[in-house]
């Protein structure tokens, strides 16, 4: 694809990543995925379906959480984004993460960067008021290890330490 | 995936100029934009981004009672405003059912209006197909067709239109108004998608260029009694087979005014005049929904694979009818099963 760069033009895309400023001059076909991966190293969003299908991918962009498979990087310039590597530290886990191990809410973890990112945006709009509306507003992020009941679980725990 | 240009639009009269040469496409969420590029179905040369627009971007009341949806709004920031929880829930209730929440965060309102069909085949660049390669042929005639139409189908093309939102906004008459190289205009929502015929190529009326700035919802949003069933392969995530809205107006336990839409079961959402005047002045019983249903599915027909949908269709009809009169039913997350 190197090829269509010069004709399509170069674009200088700021975001604000987990806080930090990044500056990135990307081709317009180059996915917010593949910028956070590839230009910015940031390696925790995982790449499952690269179709909008699983929600591997899913950041957080300006507090509402996205695909970033599904979405050109230059589009969010001027955007703060949160990917995994901004929720929490080894040191200090986010609450949604401690829930994580207490509840076994993972086997393999490659779901695991989209379904916290996930959990903390919908928890953070205050949405999900039952069990059954947590389901269906978590349904976009699979687990094909079938952990999800253990993640609604500690979806509930967090929401219930709240209150 | 073929290289291509990108412009984010500072003006509505920007982005009509910008999107003027071959292969020029705006672009919404990108839900489905993106997607099909990556697929190679679509091979846009240049993308006219809206998303800076600011003044498609707001919910608005209008002097009529109705409500105006700018065309920029996502699809989720819709669903959760408070104008249409309280007076429009039958669109809430649609949108919430398609797609994700991270899908509904990007997807606007109006991309959702111009998503392409899911049939499986124009999904695959290396199948025939006259929606995406006229004259091709269409496999699904003869081939996989569960999810396709039982009505307004043709020889070239059975095909339907995935979005639940369109259903809603079929049952509650919005109105599209778009700006284009010609100036503005409002389409009927009816008139907004079309059947195939032997233009299959062709999913809307939109002219070429042409941008949806808003949607305007009249004022009556059937807020007292309504209902969105959508019947799926699984609960959640997953597009319809069949779905039904509903939207009643009852006086003095007698329907004074009806509107019944379906998804998922043609190439636009399915309306039918007729069977909604059958039903005013009568009673809201099952077997007066079934005269209606009958009424909409006289010209019904099925393939190999999805001749169930009829009758699924009949029992969706009857069964929404009667979940119209008890909209508790209708919280999000409560979604009866098949
Ligand atoms: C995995 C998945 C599951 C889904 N499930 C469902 C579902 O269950 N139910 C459902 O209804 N939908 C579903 N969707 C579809 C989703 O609702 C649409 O992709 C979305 O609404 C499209 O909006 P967008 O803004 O992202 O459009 P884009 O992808 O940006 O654009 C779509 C088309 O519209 C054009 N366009 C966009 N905005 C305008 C405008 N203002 N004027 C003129 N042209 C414009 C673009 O050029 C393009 O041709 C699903 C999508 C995915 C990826
Ligand atoms: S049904 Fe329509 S979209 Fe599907 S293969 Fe046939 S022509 Fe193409
Ligand atoms: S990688 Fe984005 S949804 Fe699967
Ligand atoms: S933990 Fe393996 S996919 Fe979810």
């Amino acid at each position: 694809m190197i090829k269509g760069i010069s004709e399509a033009g170069v674009h200088e895309v700021n975001l604000v990543v987990n806080d930090e400023h990044r500056q990135l001059h990307l081709p317009p076909w180059v996915t917010l995925l593949d910028a956070l991966r590839n230009h910015l190293g940031l390696t925790g969003t995982k790449k499952g379906c690269d179709h909008g299908q699983c929600g591997a991918c899913t950041v957080i962009c300006d507090d509402e959480r996205i695909l970033s498979c599904l979405t050109l990087a230059t589009m969010k310039d001027g955007s703060n984004i949160t990917t995994i590597e901004g929720i929490g530290s080894e040191d200090e886990l986010h609450p949604l993460q401690s829930a994580f191990i207490e509840h076994d809410a993972f086997q393999c973890g490659y779901c695991t960067p989209g379904q916290i990112c996930s959990g903390v945006a919908m928890l953070a709009a205050g949405r999900g008021d039952t069990r059954e509306e947590i389901q269906d507003l978590m349904s976009g992020n699979l687990c094909r290890c079938g952990a999800n009941t253990n993640i609604i679980d500690a979806i509930i725990a967090v929401k219930n330490q709240s209150k | 995936m073929n290289p291509f240009k990108y412009e984010k639009a500072a003006s509505l009269s920007g982005a009509i100029t910008a999107v003027q040469r071959p292969g020029g496409v705006y672009l919404g969420g990108g839900t489905n934009l993106i997607d099909l590029w990556k697929y190679g179905i679509t091979h846009p040369d240049k993308m006219v981004d809206l998303n800076g627009l600011n003044e498609l971007k707001s919910i608005t009341e209008l002097p009529d009672g109705g409500v105006r949806l700018g065309a920029l709004v996502s699809n989720n920031t819709t669903a959760y405003h408070p104008l249409i929880l309280e007076r429009y829930p039958l669109l809430s209730r649609t949108i919430l059912a398609g797609a994700t929440a991270q899908i509904r965060n990007s997807a606007t309102n109006g991309g959702n209006l111009l998503q392409r069909t899911r049939c499986y085949y124009f999904y695959d660049p290396d199948s025939p197909c006259n929606k995406r390669n006229p004259g091709s042929g269409c496999p699904a005639i003869n081939g996989h067709n569960r999810l396709h139409a039982i009505l307004g189908h043709s020889d070239s093309c059975i095909a339907t239109f995935p979005s639940d939102m369109c259903v809603a906004l079929a049952a509650l008459e919005a109105r599209v108004r778009v700006s284009g190289p010609d100036g503005e205009r409002t389409i009927e929502f009816t008139d907004f998608h079309r059947l195939p015929g032997d233009k299959p190529e062709l999913d809307n009326n939109l002219g070429q260029h042409e941008l949806i700035t808003a949607i305007d919802l009249p004022a009556n949003g059937f807020a007292d009694n309504y209902s969105y069933l959508k019947l799926r392969d699984r609960n959640s995530y997953a597009f319809a087979l069949v779905s039904v809205a509903t939207g009643l107006s009852i006086q003095d336990g007698l329907i004074r005014e009806a509107r019944i839409a379906l998804g998922g079961v043609a190439h636009i959402p399915w309306r039918l005049t007729a069977a909604e005047a059958e039903l005013r002045g009568k009673e809201p019983t099952e077997a007066n929904f079934a005269t209606a249903a009958d009424i909409i599915l006289a010209g019904a027909s099925g393939f190999e694979h999805n001749s169930f949908k009829i009758e699924l269709a009949r029992r969706a009809i009857i069964r929404n009818g009667m979940m119209a009169l008890d909209p508790a039913s209708q919280r999000p997350g409560a979604q009866p099963s098949l």
